[in-house]
């Protein structure tokens, strides 16, 4: 039993809630190949109606951001309140904009 | 900042800011070892649940009630994988993970460990299990590990139907003949005690709590939940008509809550050491399933890899 024992991949499971709307990540699962990693989507994460449409993608092929450059990357954009509208004063008179 | 003593600190801020620990992110040694071992131990009890359910699938006295119990069955086994993953994102492997399971390292819910011997179990685990569950599961939706609230969200608006299902099942029984109502009241006699158990051990012999609330992996101690659980089951048993086994309860007005009679710890204790009645029974049959499990595993794999060396000949060809 113990023969290079190879654990199924891991996929990220990605879900469009309805028609128009983005894919959203919901969880992950074990899967031997992609058609059964979106079978088992449909089974674990869409048994009420959740989506009607379903992504997968093989965990290791997801690169993310590193926590600890949080400073970095994102601490300049709070300074940069010139980016909202709420940062223009328009008269009330000129009507909506 | 890069010395321990200022990590900690850090981090403590940041849970007590009420802010969400993501995968990654730095974390104490002891707080991701007291997470896998929470999170595997709640995976766990959620797949070894589906066991005293399954001895009544076939058994079910009408196709609705056996497609009931199905479904709940099989979101028994979802909410196992919503909670393997969460503990995935630790560092810890799936594999591992089973692996505690099945050696007797690692434990789940003491509950599963007693025997569904008539129908009216089907009832009194859906009503009180799962209910005491979802009381212990509400506050861990904003437990302070993020993976392990997202996948306690889930959890928690399925199982809801859990608890309202089994109790349905206790209604018609109560409301069935003199036999049926005796059966309800038996599996309550049966389930009670061990239901007050599942809250965990008093406040001052929980070795694991203090530390919990302050990580905020824990909201409310074992004692607090205990004593929500029976102040709100007490009038849902009222109206079905039956009896909680206990001589000890009586509302207490200054308090505004019912006391309630002492468990019995050493029942507790004998059942999380493995001498309850279906300890044996249950680990077993989950070692057997899953080595008989072990040729579709490796066949899904062969196939996968038959299959890209396909895709990979034929993209060559074109």
């Amino acid at each position: 039993m113990e023969k290079n024992k190879r654990d199924w991949p891991l996929w990220e499971v990605f879900i469009r809630s309805k028609q128009g709307l983005d894919h959203k990540h919901v969880g992950s699962l074990h899967a031997s190949d992609a058609e059964m990693a979106i079978e088992n989507a449909r089974d674990v994460y869409t048994r009420r109606m959740e989506g009607v449409s379903i992504w997968v993608v093989e965990s290791k092929y997801l690169h993310a951001s590193n926590p600890d450059e949080e400073g970095a990357l994102y601490e300049s954009a709070k300074s940069k309140i010139y980016r909202h509208p709420t940062f223009y004063n328009i008269p009330e008179s000129v009507g909506h904009m | 900042m890069d010395n321990i003593v200022d990590l900690e600190k850090h981090f403590q801020d940041r849970i007590d800011a009420e802010q969400r620990i993501e995968p990654k992110e730095w974390m104490p040694d002891a707080y991701r070892k007291t997470l896998i071992r929470q999170i595997s131990q709640h995976a766990h009890s959620e797949i070894i649940g589906m066991l005293p359910e399954r001895n009544w699938l076939t058994r079910a006295p009408s196709l609705n009630r056996k497609a009931v119990l199905l479904a709940k069955i099989q979101d028994e086994g979802g909410h196992g994988l919503y909670l393997y993953s969460a503990a995935e994102t630790l560092g810890v492997t799936r594999e591992d993970l089973l692996d505690d399971l099945h050696s007797g390292k690692a434990k789940y819910s003491s509950i599963f460990n007693y025997p569904t011997l008539t129908w009216a179990d089907m009832g009194a685990i859906g009503w009180l299990v799962d209910g005491a569950a979802i009381m212990n599961q509400v506050p861990l939706c904003r437990t302070s590990y993020g993976p392990y609230a997202r996948a306690m969200v889930r959890v928690c608006k399925e199982e809801s139907f859990h608890q309202r299902q089994g109790y349905e099942i206790m209604m018609a029984l109560c409301e069935g003949s003199e036999e049926q109502k005796q059966m309800a009241q038996d599996a309550l006699n049966r389930w009670w005690w061990p239901v007050l158990m599942m809250f965990g051990p008093k406040d001052d012999a929980s070795a694991n709590s203090e530390m919990s609330l302050k990580w905020k992996i824990k909201r409310f101690s074992n004692d607090e939940l205990r004593q929500r659980f029976v102040d709100m089951s007490i009038p849902q048993i009222e109206y079905l008509g039956l009896t909680v086994p206990d001589s000890e309860l009586k509302w207490n007005a200054e308090r505004g809550h019912y006391d309630f009679g002492e468990v019995n710890w050493n029942e507790f204790w004998e059942v999380v050491k493995g001498n309850g009645p279906c300890n044996h029974q249950r680990l077993e049959t989950r070692k057997k399933v899953y080595e008989e499990g072990e040729w579709v595993r490796e066949a899904a794999l062969a196939y996968a890899d038959k299959q890209q060396v396909l895709r990979e000949s034929s993209q060559h060809v074109a």
